[in-house]
């Protein structure tokens, strides 16, 4: 199983002291909180990517690639990429770039960002969030996968004898996560190339995560990629943990009752009780998050948000501290004794250039589309 | 016998409350009607003040408290719908606004609603009118020709008391009528998928309006 951190990059006044970090040094913050990902041994950092103040990670591969150079181990993702808006042209070069550049550590999650006002200053109109989601990761698979391309749509130009580069490397496409908080169509669009599919969970009741990772997991199996629980899920959390949960709670209030996306709605406890925010000791953080298999079934990657709310990046490097010595360990071994052998762990380059190589050994077509028989949904990528 | 499904929204915010008496007096009259149209009524009440708190942290927060939930569960599930707001400021209460603001946009779609009101003075009858029937004819309801308005004096004695018993009795008839028509309301499942996959990539069948 892998154990991450997603970063929203917002910049938001620390409640406690009023203070404002500049651009640059939230940009820097989030680069320092990726490299002491790796160095407390988690295996993901995903960023968000957004066009709006307060946020600052407009441009996710600049960043990524930055990241890359400076880790070996890190796999390197998004959370999320705005398929909506960008030109899938563009997706399939930056990312096809990156994967060189990171030597494979790379993989992406799709979704359609939250806020409306995106999609006219890219052209686009919201109300098709939907279509051009499909539409454009049609393309952009197509771009991956065949090395000219003549296609003709709704939202862009038409293309030509188009060969998007550089390609990807070894010629596997990165491993692509479909995020989504409440589109069904979403679960779908996942379960029917059996790419993975990530719940964002964090701002609802589990209820909520636990239908629509359903809802995938049944498409997964009906489209042939394996059975319900072979298919390839993440979740998103977030914590604040202290030694004693009273301190983690008294440290935590002041930010929780002042951010944008937390404060001014249910109290703290409130908001704990309903959704998969911990506040507490490393203890509770464990057990919380192992109550997450209960609802989603056994899933591969667990991402936490830990730079939230305006905490201070010395903070946020504490929390990371706990993570990697005293909770991520725990819960890797707790997760793998749960797990039956026939469930997946998450694609990496490396499973999916191997998954490949063997599809191709046996004459079979690793990308036919939807695939027969009762294999993984990595073998069938 | 068939069984059809009353709710009550009732945005009153004392206790006793004139918004609720009108509510029940309504709803009774109702389920009377669809009695001897030989219908069982099965009612649900939601008193909106007990969910004030939650209405709002789900304005901020976007999901409801178990308890909001189920008082949306109740509303989505009804064959017909009485909502009674007190008048302030020449409109329905912001509570009563903000209810439904977290009720999914498509859950009254076709569903048949009386709509009603109390006020200090009979002046704010028309607030039905110019407020309250355009936020549901927005949300698709079938609303009822006849609104309910109460003014104090309609509690007293006399020729108002008859009156407003004429109008209960006029508008209920008309939402029984209208429950009856039409078969058991069945809530939109928002897991569900309605469109294909092929018609999701050419782009129909998803609501681009």
């Amino acid at each position: 199983m892998q154990f991450g951190i997603f970063t929203v990059g917002d910049v938001t006044p620390d409640p406690t002291n009023g203070r404002v970090p500049s651009e640059r040094e939230r940009i820097k913050a989030m680069v320092t909180i990726a490299l002491k990902a790796e160095e407390v041994g988690l295996d993901v950092f995903a960023t968000g990517e957004h066009h709006n103040p307060p946020f600052v990670p407009s441009s996710p591969t600049t960043m990524l690639g930055y990241i890359a150079a400076r880790t070996s181990r890190l796999i390197l993702s998004t959370a999320t990429t705005l398929i909506t808006t960008n030109d899938p042209v563009k997706i399939a070069e930056d990312y096809a770039m990156l994967q060189h550049l990171a030597d494979g550590r790379v993989d992406l999650m799709l979704g359609r960002g939250n806020t409306g006002p995106v999609y006219p200053w890219f052209g686009q109109d919201i109300r098709n969030a939907i279509p051009l989601t499909f539409h454009n990761y049609d393309l952009l698979r197509r771009l991956w996968r065949e090395d000219v391309v003549d296609w003709q749509g709704r939202f862009r130009a038409p293309l030509q004898s188009f060969t998007s580069t550089p390609r990807p490397l070894d010629g596997v496409p990165p491993f692509v996560w479909h995020g989504a908080i409440r589109s069904p169509e979403v679960a779908e669009l996942a379960a029917y190339y059996g790419d993975g599919f990530f719940a964002n969970h964090i701002f609802w009741p589990k209820e909520h995560t636990q239908r629509m990772v359903e809802l995938y997991r049944t498409r997964f199996a009906h489209y042939g990629h394996g059975s319900p629980e072979q298919a390839i899920v993440g979740l998103g959390g977030q914590v604040f943990m202290r030694k004693n949960s009273q301190d983690a709670v008294r440290e935590f209030r002041p930010y929780f009752d002042n951010a944008p996306v937390y404060g001014h709605g249910p109290s703290l406890e409130e908001f704990t009780a309903r959704t998969p925010l911990t506040v507490g000791s490393p203890q509770q953080v464990i057990d919380r998050t192992l109550t997450f298999r209960e609802y989603v079934g056994d899933y591969q990657r667990q991402l936490f948000l830990v730079d939230h709310a305006g905490l201070p990046l010395k903070t946020v490097l504490e929390q990371l501290d706990i993570l990697g010595e005293e909770v991520v360990p725990v819960l890797r071994r707790e997760f793998d004794a749960l797990r039956p052998a026939h469930v997946p762990d998450a694609p990496t380059h490396a499973s999916l250039k191997a998954a490949r190589d063997a599809a191709a050994a046996g004459g079979s077509d690793p990308d036919a589309r939807p695939a027969g028989g009762a294999t993984a949904g990595v073998g069938n990528r | 016998m068939s069984r059809r499904r009353l709710a009550v929204v009732s945005a009153g915010l004392r206790v006793p409350s004139s918004t609720r008496l009108l509510a029940d007096r309504i709803v009774e009259a109702t389920s009377d009607e669809l009695s001897r149209r030989g219908f069982e009524v099965d009612l649900g009440v939601v008193e909106v003040r007990e969910h004030a708190h939650d209405v709002v942290n789900h304005l901020a927060t976007g999901f409801p408290s178990e308890s909001l939930q189920a008082a949306l569960d109740l509303v989505a599930g009804a064959d017909g719908l009485v909502a009674v707001t007190p008048i302030f400021n020449a409109s329905y209460s912001g509570l009563f606004k903000s209810f439904f603001d977290v009720l999914g946009e498509r859950t009254l779609v076709d569903r048949p609603v009386l709509i009603a009101a109390t006020g200090g003075t009979v002046r704010h009858s028309l607030a039905l009118e110019h407020a309250l029937r355009p936020m549901f004819s927005y949300l698709r309801a079938a609303v009822v020709p006849t609104a309910v308005f109460a003014a104090p004096e309609d509690w007293g004695g006399g020729d108002a008391q008859g009156s407003l018993r004429r109008r209960i009795e006029r508008a209920a008839g008309e939402l029984a009528a209208e429950v009856a028509r039409r078969e058991p309301a069945r809530p939109a499942d928002p897991y569900a998928l309605t469109a294909t996959f092929e018609q999701l990539l050419s782009g129909e069948g998803t609501d681009q309006g």
